[in-house]
């Protein structure tokens, strides 16, 4: 297992060490911030003044080298348009984003898998035709625009919750949150109910189809001869075995549901890092655009290295695979 | 009828197949809905009522009028309304349209063509190559598609190709995953073996005998995926990263009259948004009964 384990954290390594170098490489390209910055009314020699303070005149390659060791130091460099350090920037903006990203997930695992297993027990039913026909619209729905819909009902037509930003939010463990206050929860209800909306067609998919998987087994069957009742049969037995795959699942769909983030965060104006992104993007902030992408690539493979130690602690076939390859 | 079966076996085949579709009504409304949609998508520049795209049509008195005004000057109605720039919305979704279905099968077709390629390269060389193949998709599916298109816009900034491009980097693994495990499988069945014995050359059982039988999983793949990329190109155009603002496709409609939705003026996003639902639904409904056809066992989930 500590061999295992190993292997899979060098992998996971070699992906940052690349994912550096893609996401340096390619945000190089974007524009020339030299031109956003420097009044256009200066002179040649304050224009190269303020390219070499921003390290812009050396070639890519010392820039890069630059950036990593820098990166190692855990500084990713000043924000061009605010002058604080982007990674800094980043960490304020994560909580927001983390917590809607957290609630978004909860109200897709509270409503989806019920209703996947309501769709996989009863297919044919009404409730399981209604149900799935609700998962196909949900697939089909675009997120943003479901965004805009939810405030134009909920915020100006209804005027029951408010149409965009966080609203207040308190201290609790250094980190900046609005689940604690009502009007907090008022603000974060719609943005993570369209954040959430996806996952939880996804769910009602996976659990109606690993429920009917799980219904056609022997145990199953054989709890049905003992007399158990339905509700017991489901509860106990399928509810159980169709949760195992959903566990593996759910650490990639929390890393997917912070990248789409970035939708909903720019539709409601929730200050959280995807906003950030998007701003930055348009202001070609580009030190900020490099953290963004580090800091999520680092989230995405610290996940996928939990997932896959997860499934060696789950499953021995999967390590045992992998020693003999 | 088996003389007509024999002079035109294609066309009975493809009746045969259509009629097989159609039992689900469903399906087959949904059919009949997209090819409407892009029939309406091809011939926009004839049906549109104006040509939302050449400003001297557009009459800034008329900017933002709700669905069923009269010009101010000329005798048009705008029946969807107009939008901040007074162009016609009816028009400027018609011609949105257009660019989204361009966009989103331009996509598709580059990254089926590049997933196909490397995906029956991946499973015919096997052994490292193949491994190696697999980890970088593996890889790259590890992380969400709006995540990668994103980082490739950011480098390559706004416009109709690069978006494309995007989207072919987003999706590519998909298709090259889905063709090597189809193709791993169809590789060891008795007939690759028979056209083997025969001794065929190596590129005539590629073409001629592995591919098209590869090619049913493909289509639902593919089908799905157009939808998918449909989706995200509007997601990035409403976020002001994909199409430059001189060709709105449907994401950027919604986008532009995102600042006009909460004092009421609802048509500007609302009617494009119906429309980009109506096409996605539309094609997924498609391919989820095509899935279904090529693979009965799992209907009903």
């Amino acid at each position: 297992m500590a061999w295992y384990a190993l292997r899979r954290l060098l992998q996971a390594l070699a992906v940052l060490a690349v994912m550096s170098v893609l996401v340096f490489a390619g945000v190089y390209a974007l524009g020339n911030p030299v031109e956003l910055l420097v009044d256009p009314n200066a002179g040649p020699a304050d224009y190269a003044r303020r390219v070499a303070a921003l390290g812009l005149d050396q070639p890519l390659w010392v820039q890069y080298a630059r950036f990593v060791a820098a990166a190692l130091r855990g500084d990713l460099g000043n924000s061009f348009v605010h002058g604080t350090p982007a990674l800094q920037l980043i960490f304020e903006r994560m909580p927001a984003t983390l917590e809607v990203s957290f609630a978004a997930l909860a109200i897709a695992l509270l409503t989806g898998v019920p209703l996947g297993l309501v769709a996989g027990f009863r297919p044919q039913s009404w409730s399981g035709r209604a149900i799935r026909a609700l998962s196909v619209l949900g697939f089909s729905l675009p997120t943003f625009w479901v965004g805009l819909m939810f405030i134009m009902l909920f915020a100006v037509e209804l005027g029951w919750l408010p149409a965009g930003g966080r609203g207040p939010t308190s201290r609790v463990l250094g980190m900046d949150l609005s689940i604690t206050t009502l009007a907090g929860w008022r603000h974060l209800l719609l943005p993570a109910l369209n954040l959430a909306l996806f996952k939880i067609s996804l769910l009602i998919r996976l659990t109606a189809a690993s429920t009917q998987e799980i219904l056609r087994q022997d145990y199953i069957r054989f709890a049905r001869a003992k007399g158990l009742r339905p509700a017991r049969i489901v509860g106990l037995h399928v509810l159980k075995n169709a949760l195992v795959p959903l566990v593996t699942v759910l650490g990639l769909e929390f890393g997917s549901l912070v990248a789409f983030a970035v939708v909903t965060e720019s539709v409601f104006a929730w200050p959280g890092m995807g906003k950030l992104l998007i701003d930055s993007i348009t202001l070609l902030d580009r030190p900020v655009v490099v953290a963004y992408l580090l800091v999520v690539v680092l989230l995405f493979v610290s996940i996928n290295f939990v997932v896959d130690l997860l499934y060696g602690l789950l499953d021995p076939r999967v390590r045992l695979g992998g020693a003999r390859a | 009828m088996s003389m007509f079966a024999r002079a035109h076996p294609g066309r009975t085949r493809l009746i045969a197949a259509l009629a097989r579709y159609a039992e689900n009504r469903v399906a087959a409304v949904a059919l009949t809905l997209f090819l409407l949609l892009a029939l309406a998508a091809f011939a926009a520049p004839w049906i549109a009522p104006q040509n939302p795209y050449d400003l001297a049509q557009l009459d800034i008195l008329d900017a933002r009028l709700p669905p069923g005004s009269a010009a101010a000057a000329g005798e048009l109605t705008y029946r969807l309304g107009t939008d901040a720039q007074g162009r016609d919305m009816l028009s400027a979704m018609l011609y949105g349209l257009r660019i989204s279905l361009t966009v989103g099968f331009a996509a598709t077709a580059g990254a089926l063509a590049l997933g196909l390629v490397v995906g029956l390269a991946s499973a015919l060389a096997g052994g490292s190559i193949d491994a190696f193949i697999m980890r970088v998709a593996d890889l790259q599916l590890a992380f969400p598609a709006i995540l990668i298109a994103l980082i490739l816009l950011a480098a390559l900034g706004p416009g109709p190709g690069k978006i494309v491009l995007a989207l072919i980097a987003a999706q590519w693994a998909y298709y090259a995953r889905a063709v090597r495990g189809v193709a791993l499988v169809e590789r060891e069945k008795d007939y690759i073996a028979a056209v083997r014995l025969l001794g065929l050359a190596p590129p005539r059982i590629l073409f001629v005998h592995l591919l098209p039988n590869c090619l049913p999983a493909l289509i639902v793949v593919a089908t799905l995926q157009v939808g998918a990329a449909i989706a995200l190109e509007a997601t990035l155009s409403f976020l002001g990263v994909g199409l430059p603002v001189t060709q709105p496709s449907l994401g950027l409609l919604i986008a532009n009259g995102f600042q006009y939705l909460l004092s009421g003026k609802y048509w500007i996003s609302v009617f494009p948004g119906l429309l980009l639902l109506t096409l996605i639904l539309a094609i997924n409904l498609v391919a989820e009964r095509l899935r279904v056809l090529i693979n009965p066992r799992l209907d009903g989930i």
